[in-house]
């Protein structure tokens, strides 16, 4: 139970709860009962079906409704005398700004993505409220704790990169089963049925060659005289026999590699009539689009079944068929959607195919599934850990204990005889350009370089400002806000195609410019040095940021056991939390948030030691944490499923 | 892999956790039995994992009246002003429970714990008992290693923001996954009687203090005829002698259980919620573990201390 000044510490505190889903739940349960008597919570979400298993707030009843509403009532309705305030709103919405965010004692975080922490983080700090970060995957978790001046913020560390993948690997080479998904539902999908105006690396020219001339026909465009089965059949051809097969006269591409193989429609389902037209008029008469399924229509009921190469190509066609029968509407708006049945049974198919060609093990739907709408992990043991973890920790934080906060790791192995291991939390990185005022520098070539590529390329994507304010001295180049005057949007628009030399303002070697993000309350000073060349293949973006850390690249979590049949966690479907996205012209990625490594060597945190609670740790042994814990765990949320930006 | 498949209710319910653990792994958990005697927020929490994670059946013993106490550290009991509607602890966290998941069976088993005998363990996979005297641990333990089905047994207890788990898979054999290897690994454990039997010297260095600890506290009540955590800063005294007297017997130093720690194990019994939520997590987890024969289960004591957060796992056991 908790001491007299706990309590005190617990009945005055405001908490803001930022995530009202995995973690959320628990941590709004173990509040209530721990005495909190005030606590706001902010969650965008609604609640869905897979989130049952560990939301436990939530019912069947309630899918569909705000997660952080339903919340609240569920647990007034053990402790009806405290204040929850709910908002079904984003935390990045411009009302819950500086002022917002000081009214309270202590922001607890339970988030599933990086870009909505890192903003919590900088309002934070402007606000100087501290911040009880958390994170789960399957059976790993953590917590940490941010307090302005006296530990490292969130962004101190170098988080995770999107797990990129070349785009030649994706478009040629894939040896993974993620590859192929990469393909199957970035290029295939995307030009099937997406938006035909998106660049796709997807060879669409029957006559791939350099005397392909530009009047040759997309073979995407479905001819006039075609019914849909002829249109499908000649893109499956097209995609996994006459592109592999132009792939394979390359001999310098197969040189150390196995060749792959073309797999035609007549090599595949020779042996059965592949109009089905009687089964089609079945599924015509169907109205209800949601409940269209490739697998219902062929009989197939296990998604836990690995499909064999007809299984997937019958599964290809029947998806592809009825996308053009019964959903043509949609068709050119499609994006993929996890929870779009027949497009995750599309995407499967035609991955496993690809996957048959270049000899890949195929994957059941369920694990093409979990890799392709970069699906989460999660139970409800190891969010009910971090929840209580959190909660310790806030207490601490409103006791003004800063000295014996602890970073604490939950463990799927114990380490030294730990399964939950507190170590010291980090100081602040003195370099780190949130928290501290040391200028970034930025090499550009100010006489080609737009004030548009410095913004998408630096100010919004690597420094992660939503609301920006650029300025050279007094003189402002450019802002984004609601309250601005014609005039001046059409001169900031101006603006952006001016390069840096020729702004009103000139931006040229020498130049100290002033970002600003008005909302987060942040302001970075960039040094500019001009430089005339760069490496295109090494500095796409044709400007090299300094003192701003680049992300690590994602850990392939392959030391983590698979510990089951359905669910591997190998390396290939560990993308556990991966959204495969595009992230620029060169790099087809998956965002995997999970994984945070604990830094190496002389910066590896020190294990933490309370005075008087146990003889002191043996310092070699202190030294030595095994290897498979060096990975350790996540940002993840155990909240939910999709990298989305909220 | 064999057997029945998973409805597609289940398969949509469950998908994030089939992710982690496997289908196969969830058909087992679809097909066990627990049972829990002593409803306290630490088995409260650990009632709403496993229910959550869909095992098969439940079933609560606690005759105990509702109390404003029993209210505190708990959120399965919708508030009400007059608290007068009667029914026992389980009867009203039943109702709460099988909301939380329909397809589990929840039910109430009445009847003083000391009181089933063998045969009635015979139907349960996992046993967990919280809350009871040294006696009964001993007791159920011993009950359920009478059986010729491994039944799991485990206690699990938290004072104060202090915690403490005990673990008996007798013989407990699993898969463990080493690179690519899938290897058989064999487990032996002691029974609580055995287990606490051990004198403390021959203990590897550096056992948790709260193991010597909560020892002390346990003979303690034992010896003075108490409910477990009926005690109170007048104890102390009696608390800090009966330490000496055992680690005299032990020829352990007294330095080895701390005036403090004891004093926060006797003063204040009640739990607290995080430390119950850490508890019933780390719980949840074994006995998750334990059915599906995946990972590696604890052997065979586990302790959590909030003071210094460390989550420690002991081997106390001869072999």
């Amino acid at each position: 139970m908790a001491s007299v000044q706990q309590l005190s510490a617990i009945k005055d505190a405001k908490v803001l709860m930022v995530g009202a889903g995995g973690i959320g739940c628990e941590l709004l349960k173990t509040l209530a009962l721990s005495g909190f008597q005030d606590i706001h919570i902010i969650d965008m979400d609604t609640i869905e079906v897979s989130n049952l298993n560990r939301q436990f707030l939530f019912r069947q009843s309630h899918v569909g409704q705000s997660k952080a509403k339903v919340a609240r009532d569920a647990v007034l309705r053990f402790r009806p005398k405290i204040n929850i305030k709910s908002y079904h709103a984003n935390v990045k919405d411009s009302n819950f700004n500086v002022d917002f965010f000081k009214q309270f004692s202590v922001v607890l975080n339970g988030l599933d993505n990086l870009d909505a922490r890192r903003h919590v983080n900088r309002l934070c700090l402007a606000a100087d409220v501290p911040l009880v970060e958390s994170g789960t995957t399957g059976f790993l978790g953590q917590v940490t704790v941010h307090i302005k001046g006296k530990t490292e913020c969130y962004e101190c560390q170098p988080k995770p990169a999107p797990k990129t993948y070349p785009v030649c690997t994706i478009t040629s080479t894939p040896s993974k089963f993620v590859h192929c998904i990469v393909w199957a539902k970035d290029l295939l999908f995307a030009k099937l049925f997406g938006d035909k105006n998106q660049d796709n690396d997807l060879n669409v020219r029957s006559n791939d060659t350099a005397t392909s001339s530009e009047h040759s026909e997309d073979i995407f465009e479905p001819r006039k005289d075609e019914d849909i089965q002829q249109y499908a059949n000649r893109i499956y051809d097209h995609v996994f026999g006459h592109n592999i097969q132009t792939a394979l006269s390359n001999e310098e591409t197969w040189k150390n590699r196995n060749k792959p193989r073309p797999i035609y429609v007549k090599d595949v389902l020779s042996d059965e009539p592949i109009q089905q037209n009687g089964n089609v008029d079945k599924l015509l008469a169907n109205d209800n689009l949601s409940s269209l399924s490739a697998m219902a229509y062929l009989g197939l009921k296990n998604p836990q079944d690995i499909w064999s190469l007809k299984e997937n190509s019958r599964v290809f066609f029947a998806a592809l068929k009825l996308f053009f029968s019964k959903r043509q509407k949609e068709i050119g708006n499609l994006t993929f959607d996890k929870d779009d049945p027949l497009a995750v049974e599309f995407v499967t198919a035609a991955a496993n195919i690809r996957a048959a060609s270049f000899n890949i093990p195929l994957h059941s739907l369920f694990e093409a599934k979990g890799i392709a709408g970069n699906i989460v992990h999660a139970v409800a043991t190891t969010n009910a850990i971090i929840a209580g973890l959190i909660v310790i920790e806030a207490i601490k934080v409103l006791q003004n204990d800063a000295k014996n906060c602890r970073m604490t790791y939950c463990l799927q192995h114990p380490s030294r005889k730990m399964l939950l291991m507190p170590v010291e939390p980090f100081e602040p990185n003195k370099s780190c350009y949130v928290c501290s005022e040391t200028p970034l520098l930025l090499e550009v070539n100010t006489n080609r370089a737009k004030l548009r590529d410095l913004v998408e390329k630096v100010v919004t994507s690597k420094l992660g400002m939503s609301l920006p304010l650029i300025a050279h001295g007094s003189g402002l180049l450019y802002e984004v806000g609601d309250d601005l005057g014609k005039d001046e949007v059409a001169n900031y628009e101006a603006n952006l195609e001016k390069v840096l030399s020729e702004l009103p303002y000139a931006i040229t070697g020498g130049t100290i410019i002033t970002v600003e993000d008005l909302q987060q309350e942040l302001v970075c000073n960039i040094n500019i040095k001009h430089r005339e060349e760069f490496d295109e293949e090494k500095e796409p973006d044709g400007m090299v940021l300094h003192g701003w850390t680049p992300a690590a690249p994602a850990a392939e979590n392959n030391k983590e056991p698979t510990d089951n049949n359905g669910a591997s966690t190998s390396s290939t479907s560990k993308p556990a939390s991966a959204d495969v996205m595009e992230a620029d012209d060169d790099e087809l990625s998956i965002v995997e948030p999970g994984v945070e490594t604990l830094p190496a060597g002389g910066k590896k945190r020190k294990l933490s030691d309370v005075p008087n609670s146990e003889a002191p740790i043996d310092e070699k042994r202190a030294k030595k944490i095994p290897e498979e814990n060096n990975v350790i765990v996540m940002l993840d949320d155990g909240n939910d499923d999709d990298i989305t930006a909220s | 892999m064999n057997g029945e498949e998973l409805t597609e209710q289940e398969t949509a319910l469950y998908d994030r956790q089939i992710r982690v653990w496997g289908v196969d792994a969830q058909r087992r958990l679809s097909k066990s039995h627990v049972f829990v005697s002593g409803l306290k927020g630490t088995v409260i929490e650990f009632c709403k994992n496993i229910v959550l994670a869909g095992v098969g059946s439940l079933t609560l013993n606690d005759d105990n009246p509702v109390t404003e106490e029993a209210l505190a550290a708990n959120f399965l009991i919708p508030f009400d002003e007059n608290m007068g509607g009667g029914g026992s602890l389980a009867e009203l966290c039943c109702d709460s429970l099988k909301d939380f998941n329909p397809m589990v069976h929840v039910s109430v088993e009445k009847g003083d714990l000391s009181s089933f005998d063998v045969d009635f363990f015979e139907k349960f996979d996992v046993v967990v008992i919280s809350c009871c005297s040294l006696a009964a641990k001993k007791s159920v333990n011993e009950k359920c290693r009478k059986l010729s089905k491994r039944v799991a047994f485990y206690t699990v207890d938290c004072r104060d923001s202090c915690g403490e788990i005990f673990v008996d898979l007798q013989k407990y054999a699993y898969a463990k996954k080493k690179a690519d290897e899938t290897v058989e690994c064999q487990l032996q454990y002691p029974s609580f009687e055995e287990a606490i039997a051990i004198p403390w010297r021959s203990l590897p260095k550096r056992v948790s203090k709260l193991y010597f600890a909560m020892r002390v506290v346990e003979r303690f009540e034992e010896v003075e005829r108490r409910k477990p955590g009926e005690t109170s800063i007048e104890d102390l005294p009696n608390v800090l002698k009966l330490r000496n007297e055992l680690c005299l017997a032990h020829s352990l130093n007294e330095s080895q259980i701390p005036d403090a720690l004891l004093e926060r194990l006797v003063v204040s019994t009640k739990e607290f919620p995080p430390v119950s939520a850490v508890l019933g997590g780390i719980l949840g987890q074994e006995v998750i573990k334990a059915i599906s024969g995946k990972g590696d289960p604890l052997k065979n004591f586990f302790f959590f201390d909030a003071v210094d957060g460390k989550g420690l796992i002991e081997d106390i056991s001869t072999s």
